[in-house]
């Protein structure tokens, strides 16, 4: 049975809300296990909507020294001179550069292949080239000012064709970070096959961040006492990593806390680690604290954003309209270092042939370098681009065909017991026909003119062998004062990890919601519980929680201190006494692979994720004849997600994650000179505004998963992917014309239309 | 520097600061008034929103010696208990960098408007900008603490 929330359209109303784990039905006397599905208040609410809440740029010590980065002005080339200007007592100044660095110059993630400081070498604009700290904040800013950097400049590499091409080699030997290749049957036969044969091309832009909150570090350090940052980011124990070969320090020297987070999207899984790794050295070099924090045009300019894309579609289908070959090509410009490209890509490439059958597919993809700030990590991780082309192509098949968009993927959606591209076979009940069905007639029926839409799925969790080769793990203890304290380096950064987190853990040890606390993740008292990306800190992690939670109480129940059923207050006794007569009470899980989940990284066959999320978004758009602005009238957001632990926190992940896409298609637009960001600026880079959204109704539907935490399933990233094919859909049937790059400005429907 | 007198959250105030300096930055240094939060530090996203003689500001636009004379009102002063319980019952708090503006737009609105329309939501909010919630949670916090305004 499907369990259904909503927001309807004219405004939700209010949900009853409930503030406790207490039993509305059930055992008389005993707590229910019914505080999953609940609104539950989020435990850090009150900070948040009080300015009590502590962000990195909220702390303040006396003796503290502002850092600033210097970054290189010009493109790629060699460092000519570093000249100090006059006027400046640059005698009160510390100073770091490449020379300072104690251990290796590099921000350690998958390769070492960007320094932390440009070192005679600049390969980007904004590349950081030196560090200075002072006492002063106006002074620093005054000196970053006044430090002049000549470059001599080499040939920049600006597009993915440039540097396919081999124009100049700025990267490796090709300038290719990385290359997969996915094969299904024989693609050569299926074109063969094939009655008709449609070929298309689609881009996709860069995407800004935009958390409001900009990064920012502070830290100290020396000899003695080793490294500690505190800052705003998503995955500590990466930090942790990077700080390792920066300063030759043995691990338990280096510790990282994260302090509250204001929005991380991606934006702040690796970028951290270099902004740790400056101010932790220019608070080595000073023997002082230093805050070190980017403010927006810095941000902007030079921290990751959403990797450009294009990809090619050459698809083979019958006259009937069934699929018999996809041949994909899809390519991301990463920009002048690795980072997370190859991961990025691979999610990517996974996604690229959708949630639909075909007996042959080929898809190649590349990861490609070009001289502009590296991209990275942003919320669906590749996935938004390789279903965006997707998507655009099988409205383009389903045309040639005669067939309506709906009924083409009808004839063409995956079901249980049929595999994906890299032949992963579906174990679950699937049924996106009946979403297809559903979504499209509460967005008003498909005869709706202006009606566009997308179906989709969206893997949860790191890919293929990537949660196996984490082994996260996550610990609980009771505390003195007689609550559960949930131990994990997952981080809260608005998207409730410590209110499921609570939800799991009273759900499975059968106690109040407000019995459970969870731990700041410091990486000195928490255990790697891997990094907060991936849709897979509720799936994953949550598991993890719920199977600590359940050694936890079975340590009491041996112990003979409790006995089923038991009432809280006897839970309590038991923890107390426990505590009493033993010191401590503890218990952790580590991640194990499901049964049956079986991934090939050489071949790239197997089963690529654990569970999917399926989800069919319908857009509704009107075109203004005069401004060509495409305005959005109605979006429906329809997802099966496995068993949604928090209606009204996964009802905000699907409408953030829509409005952030719905940017993404519409609004936001990265303009580039020479690679660097020329709009970089709130002010000429637009995101959405409350008057510029329609109403986003999000729907779920609720097939629990038998490994997740009472069988949920990720929803983090999957409202990315979505949006920005329906709306384009939408706006091929609202006015005839098919686009296919995005962000889709008014000047181009205006080029369009005008002919 | 300059000699600026002004109220802050009910309490007197005699600053000694550069005249220039940037209200935002006073509140958070000079007064250690935290909860107002530097997003963009050009007027765009309103999350370092306060209000001055009931105005909705963006203090990082204002020089201090502005305010010279004024009643300014931070999220660390606002007392608005129906609107921030709203926020937390409705969702409209994510990560909550945007939320201390948020709230004081909201405050700023409900004055305006104490019931307001889903237009007049719309609107009230379209200078505080944020990332997490797509809005709708938080128009939803609005409306839900009109109710009880």
């Amino acid at each position: 049975m499907a369990y259904i929330y909503n927001t309807p359209q004219a405004l939700p109303v209010r949900a009853g809300f409930c503030l406790t784990g207490r039993s509305t039905s059930g055992y008389d006397g005993y707590i229910d296990t019914s505080i999953i599905g609940r609104p539950v208040l989020r435990k850090e609410g009150p900070g948040k909507v009080t300015g009590q809440a502590v962000y990195v740029d909220d702390v303040h010590f006396p003796d503290m020294l502002y850092g600033a980065t210097v970054r290189n002005p010009a493109g790629r080339g060699n460092i000519r001179a570093i000249t100090f200007e006059d006027g400046v007592p640059w005698e009160e100044f510390t100073i770091v550069t490449a020379r300072d660095i104690p251990g290796e110059n590099c921000v350690a993630l998958l390769l070492h292949d960007q320094p932390l400081l440009a070192d005679g070498k600049v390969n980007h604009p904004e590349e950081p080239v030196l560090l200075l700290a002072h006492p002063d904040r106006y002074l620093v800013e005054e000196g970053r000012r006044r430090v002049r950097i000549d470059v001599d400049p080499l040939p920049g590499v600006f597009t993915m064709e440039d540097s396919l091409a081999c124009k100049e080699i700025i990267w490796g030997e090709d300038n290719v970070f990385k290359s997969y290749r996915v094969e299904k049957g024989d693609i050569d036969r299926g074109f063969a096959e094939a009655d008709l044969i449609i070929e298309g091309e689609y881009e996709t832009g860069a995407q800004e961040q935009l958390y409001i909150e900009n990064n920012g570090m502070i830290a100290v350090a020396n000899p003695e006492d080793g490294v500690t940052v505190w800052g705003s980011m998503q995955c500590p124990y990466y930090i942790h990593k990077a700080l390792l070969p920066i300063f030759g320090l043995p691990p338990e020297k280096i510790r990282v806390v994260q302090m509250e987070t204001g929005g991380g999207f991606g934006g702040k899984e690796e970028y951290p680690s270099m902004i740790a790794g400056h101010a932790a050295l220019l608070a080595w070099k000073s023997g002082k604290r230093v805050k070190l924090i980017y403010d927006r045009a810095e941000d902007m300019v030079a921290t990751t954003k959403r990797h450009p894309s294009r990809t090619r579609h050459r698809t083979g289908v019958t006259r009937d309209g069934k699929l018999v070959a996809m041949e994909i090509d899809f390519d991301i410009d990463g920009g002048a270092y690795c980072t997370l490209s190859p991961v990025v890509l691979s999610r990517g490439t996974i996604h690229a042939a959708g949630p639909y059958v075909c007996p042959n597919v080929r898809i190649r993809s590349r990861a490609v370098a070009t001289t502009a700030p590296p991209h990275g990590a942003f919320r669906g991780f590749g996935a938004p681009q390789s279903i965006f082309a997707l998507e655009r192509q099988m409205n383009k098949v389903a045309a040639a065909v005669g067939l309506t968009p709906e009924e083409f993927r009808r004839r063409n959606f995956l079901h249980e017991g049929e595999t994906t591209a890299t032949g992963q076979v579906i174990r679950e009940k699937v049924d996106l026909a009946g979403l297809l069905d559903r979504a499209l007639a509460l967005a008003g029926g498909p005869k709706k003119r202006g009606i566009g839409f997308a179906t989709f799925m969206h893997g949860a969790g790191f890919t293929g062998s990537g949660e196996v080769t984490l082994s996260s793990v996550v610990g609980v203890e009771a505390t003195r004062e007689g609550k559960i304290r949930i131990l994990a380096a997952s981080t809260e950064i608005g998207q409730g990890t410590n209110t499921i987190f609570s939800q799991i853990a009273a759900d499975a040890l059968k106690v109040g919601y407000d019995l459970i606390e969870v731990a700041q993740p410091d990486t000195s008292t928490v255990p790697n519980s891997g990094p907060t990306v991936a849709s897979r800190t509720c799936m994953v992690v949550g598991k993890l929680v719920e199977a600590a939670c359940v050694s936890l109480k079975q340590t009491l129940l041996e112990s003979g201190l409790l006995r089923e059923p038991y009432t809280p207050e006897e839970f309590s006794r038991a923890v107390a006494e426990h505590l009493e007569r033993f010191g401590a009470l503890r218990a952790s899980s580590q991640y194990q692979a499901p049964p049956n989940v079986v991934w090939n990284d050489e071949t790239y066959q197997g089963d690529a994720y654990g569970a999917y999320a399926w989800a069919v978004y319908v857009a509704t758009v009107t075109v203004d004849p005069v401004t060509y602005e495409v305005r959005l009238e109605d979006f429906v957001a329809l997802q099966e997600v496995g068993k949604v632990i928090h209606p009204v926190l996964a009802m905000g992940q699907i409408e953030g994650g829509v409005a952030q896409a719905i940017g993404y298609t519409l609004y936001e637009n990265v303009v580039w000179k020479d690679g660097r960001m020329a709009n970089a600026q709130m002010t000429n880079y637009i995101m959405p505004t409350s008057a510029d959204l329609p109403p986003i109704r999000v729907f779920f539907e609720e097939n629990p998963y038998a490994y997740g935490p009472a069988g949920a399933k990720g929803i983090g990233e999957l409202p990315m992917d979505g949006v920005a094919p329906a709306i384009l859909n939408a706006v091929e049937n609202a006015t005839g014309v098919a686009f296919d790059r995005i962000p889709l400005m008014p000047e181009r429907v205006m080029e369009a239309l005008l002919g | 520097m300059a000699e600026v007198r002004c109220t802050v959250n009910g309490g007197a105030v005699t600053l000694d600061v550069p005249p220039m300096a940037r209200l935002l930055d006073v509140l958070r240094e000079e007064l250690r008034l935290t909860g107002t939060k530097e997003g963009c530090g050009e007027g765009e996203c309103g999350a370092c929103s306060v209000l001055i003689d009931g105005q909705l500001t963006n203090s990082c636009l204002v020089p201090v010696l502005q305010v010279d004379g004024a009643k300014i009102t931070t999220i660390e002063g606002i007392a608005a208990p129906a609107v921030q319980r709203a926020f937390i019952e409705c969702g409209g708090a994510q990560c909550g960098i945007c939320t201390p503006g948020m709230v004081i737009a909201t405050v700023s609105l409900l004055g305006r408007h104490p019931h307001p329309t889903l237009d007049q939501v719309r609107e009230g909010l379209a200078g505080n900008l944020c990332r997490c919630t797509g809005y709708m949670r938080i128009i939803e916090a609005v409306v839900e603490a009109g109710k009880h305004s």
